[in-house]
């Protein structure tokens, strides 16, 4: 198999304005995203020739990308829309540098937002995200997302006797880093008593528990390796990616407290040649908190069952030995809905590039982003780093 | 009878299950090749990919396998019903199924608590599948 190995790398990352975002509509957050992108990478639009966008739910068109290229009138050669989720959104990064490689196109363009509060409105939003279950065999029975994830949660407590206050250390790990972003969303910080006196949305899982419904959107520009020398940031490389899949529905899971995260996470450190003990931040994908648990179990980064307890004490945090979502992540940061993982790519670039300040992590060389989407779904894992290797 | 709540759309493939929960019988199937019961239907066998899969009454028995109780409805719909409990459930037969438990206090439920199927009636075509302590 030819790896995409340090083949190609991203020259421009752009983060709109996150949260309740009224100025824009979604369509305007996906442009702004981009024209910040290209201004971070020193190109204009017409550089452009391969476009990735996700679907909106705020403003959905049948061709989103084909929409997007028309909007901003360009005319790329390679373009589409990815359909759903956070697993399904980062797993284009290998998509666009598959299509670098094969010459299908030189400077992709991957931008995605939504606009979740202003454009669609919370309640609507909760509502249509609990469309992810079985219209069948699910929907009756009245779960919404939150719930489907306490079900796993509840799983894991029963399994190996996690507990509410090793979840909770989650939320406030990610607090904690974003109240250290100016561009987070939610930045004053909390304790693990806040976590467990917020209100109970669907036990065990409280209202701390759960990310956000946010306005906003991210983009990034990726180029071939050879032609990422000539840009006037440090390239980011893509090391390895890989992905997994397990199911589309939660009842059709075939386990509750394992995912497909062990999947994707062998693959892509397969291919980057590295594990576990080599990365120096992670971003990983906290819808909710006990998923973070689970993943970082999946990933190797310690033994199944032993997640909960790898949470407590600081290590996820700055500081530790595995500081995560250092921009707050979904619990902290924001949560557009499909375009989550764009954020959790920015945050990786810039800690490689060494620009995130208060909240940066010292030698950060080896970065590792996971996304997932559905119910422990579909997963993705990139492995990034500030160097070849 | 009449309902707000998100009434299943019966297609080809289901409205055998469908026809028995209307008669309150819970319905799976069973691949006559290999052995193996399935929920949801399907055109061919999950296991062994048969073409030989057969509609059975299912013994309605089943243990709890995860739950939680949810305080938020999902949306206006289940507004009046919250406390609700969701649960997956594991059918004795294999199969695993979502649904909620009724007939108990929600703080009454564990995961490994023995079930038995009962239905709803939602509307004159419609009945669904729910589980209350064995």
């Amino acid at each position: 198999m030819e790896s995409l190995k340090n083949k190609v790398a991203i020259v421009g990352v752009g983060d709109t304005e996150v949260g309740v975002v009224r100025g824009y509509s979604a369509t305007q957050l996906y442009v702004r995203a981009a024209r910040l992108a290209l201004e971070d990478a020193g190109l204009t639009k017409n550089d452009v020739d391969g476009l990735i966008t996700c679907v909106s739910w705020a403003e959905p068109y049948l061709y989103h990308a084909e929409m997007i290229a028309e909007y901003m009138q360009i005319f790329p050669r390679y373009c589409i829309t990815a359909p759903s989720g956070g697993g399904t959104t980062l797993a284009v990064m290998h998509h666009a540098a598959s299509a670098i490689l094969t010459g299908m196109c030189n400077t992709v363009l991957i931008t995605m937002a939504d606009s979740q509060v202003s454009g669609l409105s919370r309640a609507k939003a909760i509502e249509a995200m609990a469309g992810a279950g079985h219209p069948q065999f699910e929907r009756p029975y009245g779960a919404p997302i939150p719930g489907f994830y306490a079900l796993v949660a509840r799983a894991h407590q029963h399994a190996y006797g996690t507990t509410d206050e090793q979840r909770a250390a989650v939320a406030v790990a990610c607090r904690k880093h974003a109240s250290m972003n100016p561009a987070a969303q939610m930045r004053d910080p909390i304790t693990v008593e806040d976590v467990l006196k917020s209100r109970l949305i669907a036990d065990p899982l409280h209202l701390l528990d759960c990310s956000l419904v946010s306005d906003g959107g991210g983009a990034i520009i990726m180029t071939s390796a050879e032609r990422a020398r000539d840009f006037k940031n440090r390239p980011v490389y893509l090391l390895g990616v890989g992905e997994g899949h397990s199911h589309e529905h939660i009842s059709q899971a075939h386990s509750f407290v394992a995912s497909a995260a062990k999947d994707a996470g062998e693959r892509a450190y397969a291919m980057a040649g590295v594990g576990p003990k080599d990365i120096d931040v992670a971003e990983v994908y906290d819808c909710f908190t006990p998923v973070v648990i689970i993943e970082l179990e999946d990933l190797g980064f310690c033994k199944k069952g032993e997640g909960g307890s790898f949470v407590e004490g600081g290590l996820i945090q700055l500081g530790g030995e595995l500081p995560i979502n250092t921009h707050g992540g979904l619990l902290s940061h924001c949560h557009p809905g499909h375009p989550g993982s764009i954020f959790s790519v920015t945050e990786a670039v810039r800690q490689l590039r060494g620009e995130c300040g208060p909240r940066q992590v010292q030698d950060a060389k080896i970065a590792l982003v996971h996304a997932q989407g559905g119910i422990l779904s579909t997963h993705c894992t990139g492995i990034f780093g500030a160097e070849q290797i | 009878m009449a309902t707000n709540k998100p009434l299943p759309a019966v297609t080809l493939e289901t409205a055998p299950y469908w026809d028995a929960a209307r008669r309150h019988e819970l319905h799976i199937q069973r691949c006559a090749a290999c052995g193996q019961h399935q929920f949801y239907p399907r055109i061919y066998c999950a296991q062994c990919f048969s073409n030989r899969v057969e509609w059975i009454k299912a013994s309605g028995r089943a243990k709890v396998t995860t739950f939680t109780i949810v305080r938020r409805p999902v949306s206006p719909a289940f507004a009046d019903d919250v406390p609700y409990v969701v649960a997956l459930v594991t059918l004795a037969e294999g199969p695993t199924m979502m649904t909620n438990i009724v007939g108990c206090a929600p703080e009454k439920v564990a995961i490994g608590m023995p079930v038995e199927v009962t239905f709803e009636d939602w509307t004159e075509e419609i009945s669904i599948p729910k589980f209350k302590p064995a």
